[in-house]
C-alpha cells in the first residue's frame, strides 16, 4: 500500500442541514406568535412567493460577486429594466392579458419574462464589456463604475418611459385567490413560487450536472486555477454576468406583475435586499441565496404583522444574527 | 539535448517590487529540472511567470522555441503545460472526481490514464466522490499533482509539492514524480527539500535575489557540500 493511502478515514463532514432548516425554525417560532392558523398560512405563502422573487434577482448577483469578485451595484438597474421590458411586451398583448384562457395568460407571462431576461442578458454583455471589464480587481472603482452605469440605465428608462409609474395588469387567470376555508392564497403568488422553484432547480441542475456549472463553481473558489487549467475565464465571466443580469431582469418582470406597477427606482430598492440575501447565504452560494431569500422574506412578513416598526430593520437584524452565528454566511464557498 | 523551455533575461515586477531581475535558464526536454534557492529568491515567481499568471515585464520565454511571454495562463496551459501551485489550489468544494474532470480540459476522463494515476495515488480512487476539502494535506497534494497530469502534458510546473508533508508521504511523492518522469514528461520542480531534489532531479538551477546563480547537473551539486553551503546555505544537518 502506498504511503499516500494512509489516512484511510476522511474527517466526517459537518452536517450542513441546519442552515437549510432556519426558515423552518423561523416558521415554528412565528406560528404561536401569529396565533391564527389562517393568517399564518397566508403570511407564509406570501413570504415564499416574495422569497422566490428575491432569490431570482439575487442568485445572479451572488454568482457575479462570488466568481468574478465584482461588486455590481448596477444589478438593480437590470431589475428595473426587466420590469419595464415586461410592460413593453404586455402593451400589444392586452387581449391575451384580459382573455379568459389560462393558456394565453401563461403565454403572456412567459413572453414577458423571456423578453425581460433576454434584454437584460444582452445589456449585461455590454455592461460587462464597457463598464465592469476595465475595473476588474479594483473594488472601489467597481462600486463607482457600476453605480455610474446604473444611473445611466435608470436615466435612459426615465427618458424612454417617462417618470410616472406604469401600471401592469395581471393576466386574468392569476387575479384573485385560491380560497380554502379561511385561508386565501393569491394565485399569482403561487405562480411566482413555482417560477422561483423552477429557476432554482434549473440553476442547481446546470451548476451540478454540466461542465459549465462545474467551471462556475470552481471559478467561484479559485479563478486563477481555472485559468491555469486552460479555460478562458474571461469568456466564462461574460457568460456569468449575462446570466446574472438575465436573472435580475426575470426577477424584475415577476415583481412587476406582483406589484401591479413599475417605476425606475424599484431596482435600487431591491438591490439592498439582494446584497443582504447573498451575504446571509454565503457569497457565491446559489443554494445559500435560496435559503436566505426565503428566510429574509419570512422574517419581513412575520415582523410586519407582529411588530410593524420592527419590520423596517428586520432584514438587517436577520443578517446580524446569521453572521454572528456563521460569519461567512449560511453556506460559505471555498475561502470566501 | 533538446530544450523544452527557455527563459532569457526575464524580469517580473509585482507592484513596485522587482522580483525577477533578468532570469536566464533552460529546461531540457524529458528531464526533471530542479529550481532551488533560499526563500524569497524568486522561484515561485519564475514558475508563475512561465505559466502566464504574472506578466514578464521584459525578456523572452519560449516553449519549444515558440515565444509564450505575454500569453494568458489559459493559452499557456493549452500548449501542454500543467501547473501544480505551492498552495495546491484544489477546488475544496468540489469532489475528487470533479477536480480531475476539470483537469481533463480537452475531453472526458480517460480510464487508462486514471488507472495509471490510481496506481500511485490509490487514495484518490478511494475518495473519488468525497469533497476535496475534506482530504488530508498529503491527499490534497496528490490531487493537485494528479489534476496536473490527468491529461498528457509536455511540461509540468510543480511548486514545492512536499511542503509540510510527513516523511512517509514525501517518499511516496518521490516515487510518483519518478513515475511521471518515466513517461517522458519534462518537469520543472521548485523544491525546498534538498533530499527530494537529489532523488528526482537531473539538472539544477539555483536562484538568488531574482537571478540564476548556478546551473549544472543535480548530481554534481549533490556531491559538493561546499557548493551547497555557498548556494543554498545548507549544512550537513539539513540533509538529514
Amino acid at each position: 500500500m502506498s504511503a499516500l493511502d494512509i489516512g484511510a478515514a476522511l474527517p466526517r463532514r459537518r452536517a450542513e442541514i441546519l442552515p437549510a432548516l432556519t426558515p423552518l425554525l423561523v416558521m415554528l417560532v412565528a406560528a404561536p406568535l401569529v396565533g391564527d392558523p389562517a393568517t399564518f398560512v397566508t403570511l407564509t405563502a406570501a413570504a415564499l412567493a416574495m422569497g422566490m422573487m428575491i432569490f431570482t434577482m439575487a442568485s445572479g448577483l451572488t454568482l457575479v460577486f462570488g466568481m468574478m469578485d465584482v461588486l455590481n451595484f448596477g444589478h438593480g438597474a437590470f431589475i428595473a429594466l426587466g420590469a419595464y421590458v415586461a410592460t413593453l411586451v404586455l402593451a400589444p398583448l392586452k387581449a391575451w392579458v384580459a382573455a379568459d384562457s389560462l393558456r394565453m395568460n401563461l403565454a403572456v407571462v412567459a413572453l414577458a419574462a423571456l423578453a425581460a431576461a433576454l434584454a437584460c442578458g444582452a445589456l449585461g454583455w455590454a455592461f460587462e464589456r464597457l463598464i465592469v471589464k476595465p475595473v476588474y480587481g479594483q473594488h472601489l472603482r467597481q462600486i463607482l463604475a457600476t453605480i455610474g452605469g446604473s444611473i445611466i440605465v435608470v436615466q435612459l428608462i426615465y427618458a424612454f418611459f417617462g417618470p410616472d409609474q406604469i401600471p401592469v395588469a395581471l393576466p386574468r387567470s392569476f387575479q384573485g385567490s385560491y380560497v380554502h376555508g379561511e385561508i386565501a392564497l393569491e394565485k399569482y403568488r403561487v405562480l411566482a413560487t413555482l417560477i422561483g422553484l423552477a429557476v432554482f432547480a434549473g440553476e442547481m441542475l446546470i451548476l451540478n450536472r454540466t461542465k459549465i456549472g462545474l467551471l462556475i463553481r470552481a471559478g467561484v473558489e479559485n479563478r486563477e486555477m481555472v485559468e491555469a487549467l486552460g479555460y478562458r475565464i474571461d469568456q466564462l465571466f461574460v457568460g456569468v454576468f449575462m446570466a446574472g443580469s438575465a436573472l435580475a431582469g426575470l426577477g424584475g418582470a415577476m415583481m412587476a406583475f406582483y406589484r401591479g406597477q413599475v417605476q425606475a427606482p424599484m431596482g435600487e430598492e431591491f438591490l439592498v435586499l439582494c446584497f443582504i440575501v447573498i451575504i446571509i447565504g454565503g457569497l457565491g452560494s446559489v443554494g445559500g441565496s435560496f435559503v436566505a431569500a426565503i428566510l429574509v422574506a419570512l422574517i419581513a412578513n412575520y415582523a410586519g404583522f407582529l411588530a410593524p416598526k420592527l419590520a423596517l430593520v428586520s432584514n438587517i437584524l436577520a443578517m446580524v444574527v446569521v453572521l454572528l452565528w456563521r460569519p461567512r454566511g449560511l453556506y460559505p464557498v471555498g475561502g470566501r | 539535448m533538446s530544450v523544452s523551455l527557455t527563459l532569457e533575461g526575464v524580469h517580473t515586477h509585482i507592484g513596485r517590487y522587482h522580483i525577477l531581475q533578468g532570469v536566464d535558464f533552460d529546461v531540457p526536454a524529458g528531464r526533471t529540472t530542479m529550481l532551488l534557492g533560499r526563500n524569497g529568491a524568486g522561484k515561485t515567481t519564475a514558475l508563475r511567470t512561465v505559466m502566464g499568471l504574472w506578466r514578464a515585464s521584459q525578456g523572452r520565454i519560449a516553449l519549444n522555441d515558440k515565444p509564450i511571454q505575454g500569453l494568458a495562463a489559459s493559452e499557456v496551459a493549452r500548449l501542454g503545460v500543467g501547473y501544480s501551485p505551492e498552495s495546491m489550489a484544489i477546488f475544496s468544494d468540489l469532489s475528487v472526481k470533479e477536480n480531475l474532470t476539470l483537469g481533463a480540459r480537452a475531453g472526458p476522463l480517460d480510464r487508462g490514464r486514471l488507472d495509471w494515476i490510481f496506481g500511485f495515488f490509490p487514495a484518490l480512487s478511494k475518495f473519488w466522490l468525497s469533497r476535496a476539502g475534506s482530504l488530508s494535506g498529503g491527499q490534497k497534494q496528490m490531487l493537485a499533482i494528479a489534476r496536473a497530469v490527468v491529461e498528457p502534458r509536455e511540461l509540468l510546473l510543480i511548486d514545492e509539492p512536499t511542503k509540510g508533508l510527513a516523511p512517509a508521504i514525501v517518499g511516496a511523492l518521490i516515487a510518483c514524480l519518478r513515475e511521471i518522469k518515466a513517461t517522458g514528461v519534462t518537469i520543472l520542480l521548485v523544491e525546498q527539500n534538498f533530499r527530494v531534489a537529489c532523488e528526482v532531479g537531473d539538472v539544477v538551477r539555483v536562484m538568488d535575489n531574482g537571478r540564476i546563480v548556478h546551473a549544472g547537473a543535480m548530481a554534481d551539486l549533490a556531491s559538493d557540500e561546499a557548493l551547497q553551503g555557498r548556494l543554498l546555505g545548507l549544512s550537513l544537518d539539513s540533509h538529514q
